[in-house]
Order: structure tokens, then sequence, then C-alpha cells
């Protein structure tokens, strides 16, 4: 296996899928002989042409409109806003337009389209260009929702997702894109829906999205030492949400951590802890489940301020601990 | 103009049916049968005439909120819009799209929408798609005047003109976004300028007369499918009833409204029509009357349609 960024990953799915069906094409801001603000794009410019890799001017809504409209025609747009922040002034055509037309027009209607994001603090990129929205997305019916935690991931999600005939929201954590691991050779998706277990363990579930991934195993390996066997379930896919992984594992462990980059209230892992409680894990919970998430704050710029206000690994551990006092 | 006897019935016969159409729905609405914003577009039929026989039946539009009329010109069946606009499982969406959300992807039809503005976006992209594709069709993008203020305008005309994509922006301008008139809406008045910062030829037409409005459209049209881009058509049109049924309407006075209903688009078209012998009123008068034999139909089939099953609620969210 060779080892890859997550930004090479995604690279290498756009161009696999590209190559493999001439209906598949870029559009975003700079993306073309630029490259795209975080290079994810580079060199497909000259691979596959200005035609196939469309840079526009700076206009959110025409972008996702112009997926929405080509998808819905039988193109497979893979769309790229600079910053997930962006997106408020996209969120009509997602929301309203490309989300809700299947359902609208009695189900005459697909948009197989990608609209891939980065997202995610501590680049100190102040509050309106570091945020983690993914609740916003899967909170509407019609959406797919997926945040990849390492570059294999992301790189067969990917794949998979330009081939789902629904409108996928592709999360990408910015200081992931930087982070190497390892990428199998050949053909290999992952299908969305999937969650996968990052780490087994049998005295606490940790479920953990994005980045907050590598801090939940930090967190577990710390928490080895001392003898306490962390289980790292990553859903990987937001939505369509594999319960049955996560209530099977807390079914094991009878106790749960979830870890999101978003902030606490009304987040993803709200939703975790939901579904919890509705299901029959419920009854083997030994202990209060518990969050780790963001401060209830815009993102703030200095990096002591930034470093407070991100999931880190002592407070994943503390979180463990609170399950097991 | 010169006429072309087909097209111009054609055009007639359009409009006869959306007025028709679109009266029945009033009857249906007093009989408290039908539920729901319902938005009237007589006294604009003649917009939605002009505009689709300018177009191939494989072209494409996207229209608006009050888009009955953008419907049936593209070819929609009357009874499958009844069933729709009354909820049942036999409608154009099954029921689960109504009035504002019509649309027929095998008839070129992109869709009705809820959002002012939200169709342009959809349209430039469609447009987009077909240039990928390698594919010859045009999207007219019908909207009102009160979208031409939305952001999702400049963003779309800007796109589609820099990549020259097959699309036509249509501005369907009724004079009011709901209650609200142009003159309080657009510090420039004359919409048709707003071409000149988009480096797109911009049109204007009397939106009143089908025969000019399929003419300007064709041109536009031409214009698209040739690789030329965007044009931006600005058609002056009344809507003659309130935004909705049920208006009250006090935001406009009847000296204003008295002129533009005296130049009703049916009557202008059936005048000349019969000037230019291209039919006789015994002939016309039949149209008349088989679209109201047909919409009694309509009316029937909607009516002893049955509701959508329980579980239809949750089916349609996503493909695959």
């Amino acid at each position: 296996m060779r080892e890859r960024t997550l930004s090479q990953a995604v690279n290498e799915a756009l161009a696999e899928e590209m190559e493999r069906d001439a209906r598949v094409f870029l559009i975003g801001e700079d993306i073309g002989l630029h490259g795209g603000a975080f290079g994810v794009t580079k060199g497909l410019f000259h691979r596959f042409g200005p035609g196939r890799v469309r840079s526009t001017p700076i206009s959110e809504a025409a972008i996702a409109g112009a997926a929405v409209g080509a998808a819905l025609v039988g193109a497979r747009p893979v769309a790229e806003l600079m910053y997930v922040d962006f997106i408020t002034i996209a969120m009509d055509q997602i929301v309203n337009q490309g989300a809700k037309v299947k359902y609208m027009f009695g189900g005459k209607a697909r948009v197989p389209m990608v609209l891939r994001a980065p997202f995610g603090a501590g680049r100190a990129n102040a509050a309106q260009h570091s945020q983690s929205l993914e609740a916003w997305f899967c909170h509407v019916p019609g959406l797919k929702v997926v945040m990849p935690s390492t570059p294999a991931d992301a790189k067969g999600l990917l794949k998979s997702a330009i081939r789902d005939d629904n409108l996928v929201i592709f999360l990408e954590n910015k200081h992931l894109y930087f982070q190497k691991g390892p990428v199998p050779d050949g053909e290999r998706t992952v299908p969305l829906g999937t969650a996968d277990i990052k780490r087994e363990g049998k005295d606490v579930t940790v479920v953990a999205t994005g980045r907050q991934v590598s801090v939940a195993l930090g967190a577990a390996g710390t928490l080895a030492k001392e003898g306490i066997d962390v289980e790292v379930v990553d859903p990987r896919t937001l939505w369509p949400l594999d319960k049955e992984a996560i209530i099977g594992s807390v079914r094991k462990t009878g106790r749960l951590v979830v870890v999101h980059e978003a902030v606490k209230r009304f987040g993803f892992g709200a939703e975790i802890v939901a579904m919890i409680a509705e299901s029959d894990a419920f009854d083997y919970l030994d202990a209060p489940v518990q969050r780790v998430a963001s401060a209830e704050v815009p993102v703030p710029f200095s990096k002591f301020l930034e470093d407070l206000y991100l999931p880190d690994e002592p407070r994943v551990i503390d979180a463990c601990r609170r399950t097991l006092a | 103009m010169k006429g072309d006897r087909s097209v111009d019935l054609r055009m007639y016969k359009t409009m006869v049916s959306i007025r028709s159409f679109e009266k029945k729905l009033g009857e249906l609405s007093r009989k408290g049968i039908l539920r729901g914003s319902i938005h009237f577009c007589i006294g604009q039929e003649a917009v939605a005439a002009g505009v689709c026989a300018a177009l191939q039946p494989t072209d494409y539009i996207t229209s608006h909120h009050r888009g009955h009329g953008h419907a049936i010109a593209k070819g929609a069946r009357m009874d499958l819009m009844i069933a729709e606009l009354l909820g049942k499982a036999t409608g154009y969406c099954k029921g689960k799209g109504g009035s504002m959300h019509i649309a027929d992807l095998d008839l070129g039809h992109l869709g009705a929408n809820g959002i002012v503005g939200g169709g342009m976006p959809i349209a430039t992209g469609a447009a987009l798609g077909f240039q990928q594709l390698g594919l010859p069709h045009v999207v007219a993008t019908i909207f009102g005047d009160g979208a031409i203020n939305q952001g999702s305008f400049h963003e779309s005309l800007n796109l589609a003109a820099l990549w020259r994509l097959p699309v036509v922006f249509v501005c369907e301008n009724n004079q009011f976004g709901m209650t609200t008139s142009i003159s309080q809406a657009s510090a420039e008045p004359k919409l048709v300028k707003r071409a000149v910062a988009y480096n797109v030829p911009g049109v204007e037409a009397d939106g009143m007369d089908a025969r000019e409005v399929r003419r300007v459209t064709v041109e536009a049209v031409e214009r698209a499918r040739s690789g030329e881009g965007p044009t931006l058509v600005v058609l002056e049109t009344y809507r003659f009833e309130g935004h909705y049924i049920g208006d009250p309407v006090v935001y406009r006075t009847k000296e204003e409204t008295e002129p533009w209903k005296s130049r009703d688009p049916i009557s202008l078209q059936r005048g000349r029509i019969l000037k230019e012998g291209f039919a006789t009123e015994a002939e016309l008068d039949r149209i008349d009357a088989d679209i109201a034999h047909e919409l009694e139909d309509a009316d029937a089939f909607a009516q002893n349609s049955p509701n959508p099953d329980p579980p239809d609620l949750y089916t349609d969210v996503y493909s695959g």
C-alpha cells in the first residue's frame, strides 16, 4: 500500500472517476490551473482540460445550482466549495432545490452530484473559514452526508459518492488534507452508510467523526496504558447512518462517548445519543453518555483561544473516565 | 409581423387552455376542494404560449410559482395537473408537489419553483449539462420581475454569459412582486438595461402579444443553440388577478388595471386570427368548447382519483 495524504487520495478518486465516466466533471472556484485553494484538484486541469475542470467566478449559488441543473439532465458534477462556510450563499440550491426535487416531482428526478467542501478549525482561519456545519445537512431529508477520517476512506467514499444518484455533501477536514495514511492500490470503493471500527475495545465506545477519530485513537492509546480498552467507531457516513454498528458497539461496552468538532448543542452527537436512547442498547448503558465537542462560540482566531475551543485528547480521556467512574 | 396559421392557432389554443384551467381552479377553490397556495397567471398567457412555441419539444424550461401556464404550454396534461393540485396519487408528482412544483422531465419541464429566483441557477446548470454532454438542447428559464432582484439572477446570468451556455433568460414582468410594484422594487425600472452588465443582448417585447413573444424568443433560442450564449428577454405583461386566490388587491387601482385588461392577450390573438382569415368564429368557438370539455373530463378524473397510499409518504426521498 502506498502512503498518500487525504488531499492526494481525493485527487486520485476524482481522476479515476473522471477517467471511468465521461459524464463526471468538476466545477468550483480556482480549481483549474491553480488546483484549488487546498491543491486537491492539482494536475486535473492539465489532464482533463478546461471543459471538465470548470473554474468558476466567485458565485457559490451558481456553482451549486449549476451542479443541480447539470445533474438533473444526466451529467455527474462534482462541485467544490472553497470552504464549507461559504455554503450559506448556496443553501437555497442545496436545501430547497437539489435535496427536494426528487420528492417534489414524485420521484421523477435524480440529482447525481457531489458537493465537496473543506471544514474544520485549528488553522487560524477564524469564524468564517473554520466551521463544522454537518448537522445542517444531516437535518435535510434528501441529502447524504459523508465525512472521511483517513485517506483510504476518503478515496473509497468519494468514488461511491460520485457513483451515487443522490446529492452527497462530502466534508473534508482541512487538517487531514496534509496527513498521510496507507491507500490501497487499484479499484476500491467504500460503500456509503457503513461505519468502520477504527479500534476494537470492550470497555467504552467512542463514536468520533472526521479529524476527531485520530484524537479519539490518541486518547484510546493513553487509556490502554491504564488498562481501559476503548472501542473507536467512525460512522464515515453521517447520513445514511450505520445505526447497527453503533448500537452493537454500545451493547458490547455499555458506555458511550461521542466526539465531534461541531459545537455540542443540536449536533450530530445529539442524534447519536438519542438514537441509542431509543434503541435496546439503552438497557445496556452502565453510565450516563458523554459528549465532547467544540465550545459553543464562533470559532476564535487566536491560537490560544482556538486550542481551547477544539476538543482534544485530555477532554476525550476525561469523558471516557467519567463513564467508568 | 406575418403570422403562421398553425402556430397562431396553437398559441390561441394554449392560451385558452391556460385561462380555462385557472378558471376551473377558481371554481374548485370556491367549492373548498382545492387547498394550498394557488397563483394565477390569467392575463399572462401570451408569455407562456409564445415562449414555449419558440422552443423545440426537446428543449427545456424552468418555471416559477405562477407556473400553470408554462406547464400547459410545454405540453403538460391538464388532468394530471388538476389531480396534482388536488393532492391525488395520479397527479404529476403523485400529490407530493402541488401547484408550485409541477414538473415533467420527459416534457422538458424542469419544474415550477416555490423559491423566487430558484429556477435560474438550475436552468443554467441544465444548459451546462447539455454543453458537457454534447446535446443540442436549449433551456428557457422563465422568472418574474420579483426574481430579477435576487442574487441568483446575477450569478446565473453572469456564469451563463461567461461560458456561452444555451439558456435564455425570460423575465416575465407582470409589474408586481407579490404586492410590490416594479417602481418600489427596482432602482432602474427598465429591467432590460441589466443585460448590459453581462455583455448579453437585451430584448424587450409586448408580453400581451403571443406572436411578438414568440418572435423575440425564437431569435434568443437560435442564438443560444448556436453557441453564442444567453439573451435577456423582458416581456411586459400584467397579472389580471391578485397574487393568490383571495388576495384583496389593495395595492393597485382600477385606473391602472383597466388599460392592461383592455389588451387581453387572448382577445388580441383571437381577433388577429379572424382578421387574417386563419379560422372562422365557429372554428375558434369549437376550440374553446373542446377545451371546456377536456377540462370537465380532467376535473372528473382528478376528483375520482385515489389519494396517495400512506406508505407513499416515505418514498421518493432518495434514489437507488
